[in-house]
Formats: C-alpha cells, sequence, structure tokens
C-alpha cells in the first residue's frame, strides 16, 4: 500500500513539473463558443462556465496543491518541531507554557482562524499556506515533545551531557535525529491535511483566487453550475481524493517501516 | 466530585485568557492599525466607520489599555456592532443563528456516536474478518475524502437527479401554509443531508478509536476471568468489555467539537443554512470585523464549554478520574 502511496506522490510531482507541456490546452485560454461543454475526446473532463479547459486547469492545479501542502508542512513542522524539542527537553515551566499554549490554539476550531486572519489579510497564496502552517503545528509539538521526553533518558544523551556537549548541540544533533520517524510521518499526513484545508479554503472562494487554476477553485464552479454540469464537480474532487489518500498512503507507510514500535 | 469541578473550572482560567489574548492579537495582526485596513479594503467604509472602529478598539490608547478596555466589555458580553447596514449588535446576530448551528451538530454527534460506536465494536470483536477489512479501507478512505465534495456529489445525486431533498435553506417556501407534521418532516428533510455530511469527517476517526479501545480492552484481565467464570460470550463483550471502551469515547467526542463548529463554515454555506458558520462566512466576505471576532472568540469559548462538558461527564463515568 505504502508503494501504492509513493506512486501516486511521485507521479503527482512528474504532473506538476511537467504541467506546461502535458496540458492540452492554455488554462486560462477562454472560448465562449464551447462553455461547459461534457466531457469528450477533445475535453476528456469537459469545460468550464468561461469553456477553458478543465482537465488543463486539473494539471495546473496540481501545482497549487503541491506547493501549499508542502510550504504549509514545512511551516508547522519547523514551530512544532522547535517547540516540541524546548518542552520536551527543558520540561518545568517551559514546557509548561509551550504546552499550555497548544491548549490555547487548538480551543479555536482551525477553520475559523484561519478564516478570520483571511478576513484580515488578502486572500493570496501565500497567505494561505503561512496562515495554514500556523495554525497547524499542535500535533507536530504534541509528538516531538513525547519523543524527547523518553529520549533524554537515554544513555547516549548521559554521554553527550559527560562530554561537555551543549543543550543546542543536544537537541538538534543527538535527540531530533531520533525523534524524524515522527516528525516524517506527520509531515507526509500534514501535507494531505494541508491540501485538504486550501481546497476548502479555495471552494470557498476565500482561498486561490482565480483565474489561477486550483482544484477547490473549479469546485466553486461546479456548486454554481451544479444542475448543469456534473463533470466540474466530480472531478477535481477526485483528484483531491487521490492525492489525499496518497499521502496518507504514503505517511502510514514510512510508520510502518522506519518505527515498527509506531504501528497500533 | 466538587474538587473535581473547581480545579477543572480554575484551569479553564488560563485557556479563556490565552484565548482572549489570540483574538486581540488577530485583531492587530493587520500591518497599520485595522481602521487603515477597514478602509483600505473597503472602499464604502466612511470617515464614520473609521472612527467607529477606532472608538470599539480604542485604538488611540496604548497597548495593554486597548487590551484591557477591550476585555472590560467582552466581561459584559459587549462585542460591538456589526458595520452591516443594520448596525445590530454583534451578540444579537450570533444569537439568532447558534440555535441552528447547535442543532445541527448534535445531531451530528449523535450520529457518529450510533454509526461508529457500532462500526468499531464489531471491527474488533470479529477482528480480521471481512467486515473488519472492508470497514478499515472505508474509514481509511473516508479521512480523505473533501467533505465539500461529497456534499456537491450528494447535492447532484439527491437533490438534482432524483429531487429526493432539497438542497438550499431549512425550509421550503410554503413552510407558512404546511401542516405541523409536514412543517417538521420538511425540516427534516432539510436538515438530512448537512447533518450527515458534518458527521462524515467524525465516523471515521470515531471508529477507529472505539475497535483500538474495545481491541485494548478485551485483552485485559478481567476478560479473561469474566470467560473464565463461564460468562456467555455476549455478557462478556457487551457488558464487561463495552462499558469500560466507552468511556474515553467522551473524550474524542469532546475533541471532536472545534471541527464540527469549523466545518459549520463549510456545511452552512453550501447548503444554505443561516446559522453560524453561513454569518461568519458572509462576515469574512463583506469584512464585517467586530462580527469576524466575535464569532472567533465564541468559537473558541464554545469549543472550551464542550470541553469542560466532556471532561465532567467522564468524571461522572469514571470515578477513577476524580480521584487522581
Amino acid at each position: 500500500m505504502a508503494v501504492a502511496g509513493s506512486v501516486v506522490v511521485i507521479f503527482l510531482f512528474v504532473i506538476s513539473i511537467l504541467s506546461p507541456w502535458i496540458a492540452p490546452y492554455d488554462p486560462s485560454a477562454i472560448n465562449l463558443k464551447k462553455v461547459l461543454v461534457s466531457p469528450s475526446v477533445n475535453h476528456i473532463f469537459g469545460t468550464d462556465q468561461l469553456g477553458r479547459d478543465i482537465f488543463s486547469r486539473m494539471i495546473w492545479g496540481s501545482r497549487i496543491s503541491l506547493k501549499v501542502g508542502f510550504v504549509a508542512t514545512g511551516i508547522s513542522i519547523l514551530i512544532g518541531a522547535i517547540l516540541g524539542a524546548l518542552a520536551g527537553y527543558y520540561g518545568r515551566w517551559v514546557d509548561a507554557i509551550i504546552m499550555r499554549f497548544v491548549d490555547i490554539m487548538l480551543c479555536f476550531p482551525s477553520f475559523f482562524l484561519i478564516l478570520a486572519v483571511i478576513a484580515i489579510l488578502e486572500p493570496s497564496i501565500w497567505n494561505i499556506m503561512i496562515v495554514i502552517g500556523l495554525t497547524s503545528w499542535m500535533g507536530v509539538t504534541r509528538l516531538v515533545r513525547a519523543d524527547f521526553i523518553s529520549l533524554k533518558e537515554r544513555d547516549f544523551v548521559q554521554a553527550a551531557k559527560i562530554i561537555g556537549a551543549g543543550d543546542f548541540r543536544i537537541i538538534f544533533s543527538h535527540i531530533l535525529p531520533n525523534a524524524m520517524a515522527s516528525v516524517l510521518v506527520a509531515a507526509t499526513l500534514g501535507v494531505a491535511g494541508a491540501i485538504l484545508t486550501e481546497s476548502a479554503l479555495s471552494f470557498l472562494g476565500i482561498g486561490v483566487q482565480p483565474p489561477t487554476p486550483s482544484w477547490g477553485n473549479i469546485l466553486t464552479a461546479g456548486k454554481d453550475n451544479i444542475d448543469i454540469a456534473w463533470w466540474l464537480s466530480l472531478y477535481p474532487g477526485l483528484a483531491i481524493l487521490i492525492t489525499v489518500l496518497g499521502y496518507n498512503l504514503l505517511g502510514e507507510g514510512i510508520r510502518d517501516s522506519l518505527d515498527p514500535r509506531l504501528r497500533d | 466530585m466538587l474538587r473535581y469541578t473547581v480545579k477543572r473550572l480554575l484551569f479553564m482560567i488560563p485557556l479563556l485568557i490565552g484565548i482572549t489574548i489570540i483574538c486581540f492579537a488577530v485583531i492587530h495582526l493587520a500591518p497599520g492599525s485595522p481602521t487603515d485596513m477597514q478602509t483600505s479594503l473597503n472602499p464604502k467604509a466612511s470617515l464614520e466607520a473609521k472612527e467607529r472602529l477606532k472608538s470599539l478598539y480604542n485604538l488611540d490608547k496604548p497597548l495593554h489599555e486597548q487590551y484591557f478596555l477591550w476585555l472590560k466589555r467582552l466581561a459584559v458580553l459587549d462585542l460591538g456592532n456589526s458595520f452591516s447596514p443594520d448596525r445590530r449588535p454583534v451578540l444579537d446576530k450570533i444569537a439568532e443563528r447558534l440555535p441552528i448551528t447547535i442543532t445541527i451538530n448534535v445531531l451530528s454527534m449523535i450520529l457518529i456516536m450510533i454509526v461508529a460506536i457500532p462500526i468499531g465494536v464489531l471491527s474488533a470483536v470479529r477482528q480480521d474478518s471481512f467486515f473488519d477489512k472492508a470497514t478499515g479501507v472505508f474509514v481509511f478512505v473516508g479521512f480523505a475524502v473533501p467533505t465539500f465534495w461529497l456534499a456537491l456529489l450528494l447535492m447532484i445525486l439527491f437533490g438534482v437527479n432524483l429531487g429526493w431533498l432539497p438542497i438550499s435553506g431549512i425550509r421550503s417556501l410554503n413552510y407558512e401554509y404546511l401542516t405541523p407534521w409536514s412543517a417538521f418532516w420538511d425540516l427534516v428533510k432539510h436538515l438530512i443531508m448537512p447533518v450527515i455530511l458534518s458527521a462524515f469527517g467524525g465516523l471515521a476517526g470515531l471508529s477507529r478509536y472505539m475497535r483500538a479501545n474495545m481491541l485494548e480492552v478485551i485483552r485485559q484481565d478481567y476478560i479473561t476471568t469474566a470467560r473464565a467464570k463461564g460468562l456467555s460470550e455476549r455478557i462478556v463483550i457487551y457488558k464487561h468489555a463495552l462499558r469500560n471502551a466507552l468511556l474515553p469515547v467522551i473524550t474524542i467526542l469532546g475533541l471532536s467539537i472545534p471541527g464540527l463548529i469549523g466545518g459549520s463554515v463549510i456545511f452552512e454555506t453550501i447548503f444554505a443554512i443561516p446559522g453560524m458558520g453561513q454569518l461568519f462566512y458572509m462576515s469574512v466576505m463583506s469584512r464585517d470585523y467586530p462580527l469576524v471576532m466575535g464569532i472567533l472568540f465564541i468559537g473558541a469559548v464554545l469549543t472550551l464549554l464542550g470541553n469542560l462538558i466532556a471532561d465532567m461527564s467522564y468524571a461522572v463515568a469514571d470515578p477513577r478520574i476524580r480521584v487522581s
């Protein structure tokens, strides 16, 4: 299954890198003679209300998903790993403050927090990536903290202390590499989550703004034409589903292969 | 129990303060002052609106003073007035929309429980059976499905093609002329899809969790004892094991509250349901600043209350929690 997951992920990478060459049409070329054409040989996923080719828009949309997934997750992993490491390593009041902060952040329905921030800032792709990243680090923090609490008692950490290694070195070059398994799993699953969130935001019209194609904003057109053009709703959602499934499978696979103890 | 309650309530205070600080930070997130934002984003905002924002958040005062003045107003639940033409108090606008959102979320939670718990228990009891594997696949796919997309597909199927269920609002146009019974049925028909969809996200998680719990409980010594006494498998599973496996579910339900509340933005917008989620969406789109902040705050407080209720019910159900 992990193989299937990585095939999907690699496939998506290839598509998004090659999108200018594989997309049969210009994704933003408006053709008013071909408005809402149902799927056919020329337009295998049909066209939208402006006559744009959905297949081409979806190929270009894969770039957005990839970008949002990786940047947002990068931000959340960075924050989560640092805060989790500090909390787990130092314990006491550092731990208390960081973990209360986690509790507070978890009180906010994350979608509410994202929307409120987007309402203030402009809904651009960069803002969305940052906001998704800033609201999704809490799980990583907890994971890394738990790893640090158990790892810091191990002999190799004691040994490092005895030879006089500083806290910084112990945290980043001795303990953190040993906590990478759970971070990597959390990152893979995090990409899936970020892609889902971005598509929901774009669907609501507060994410990636048209004419830039994203899977979520094609679905908005699907909702607007729900009674006449089912293809606008079906295909982009399937793409999201398969992508998220791919990352989830890959994450589970990494979990099983890197650290058998993490298996349920 | 009293000691536990007091402890739990005291624990809420730092969280509540933290919530207010984050809300306050969001207000001041914008580069420049919120009043500048208001005018640059919404050219229609008059000088008067700008002044109102300024007085609402006391923007001419030092930051810490702003915060405490704002806190003082929050304490009496004064969330300011909406920027929409009606200029009604934010609290009133939220209050009239809250019941429908809470109703849908409570119904979804009940649905999650009555579907996910039996699935989890059955797949644990028949571990590795076809049923277990099939639900395993279903759950895995369920985690990956964008629920708003599922909503679109169901709308196309049941709303457009089959015409069985309405796809927007909570009432039909002829609502006022219906008999009480058919009016009720009308409401039910409008709520079926939103409730099922908002429950969908929680189903996968809870059923997996229930399965894991049940598997763990079944391996305990007291289950072996029950079997050794010669009790029937039925009694062992449903009386001895199930009760213990059910306890942690309360916590999971508590944890699912923010997800449900957050999801209400999506479902209420898709199905045009006049609840708090839709109000939030509209306030974000029109940059009705006091309303956005008000709903953000209320959403967080609701989550906090939900978690408190979950913790208290856990303590009622499991005496070990109260003691330790």
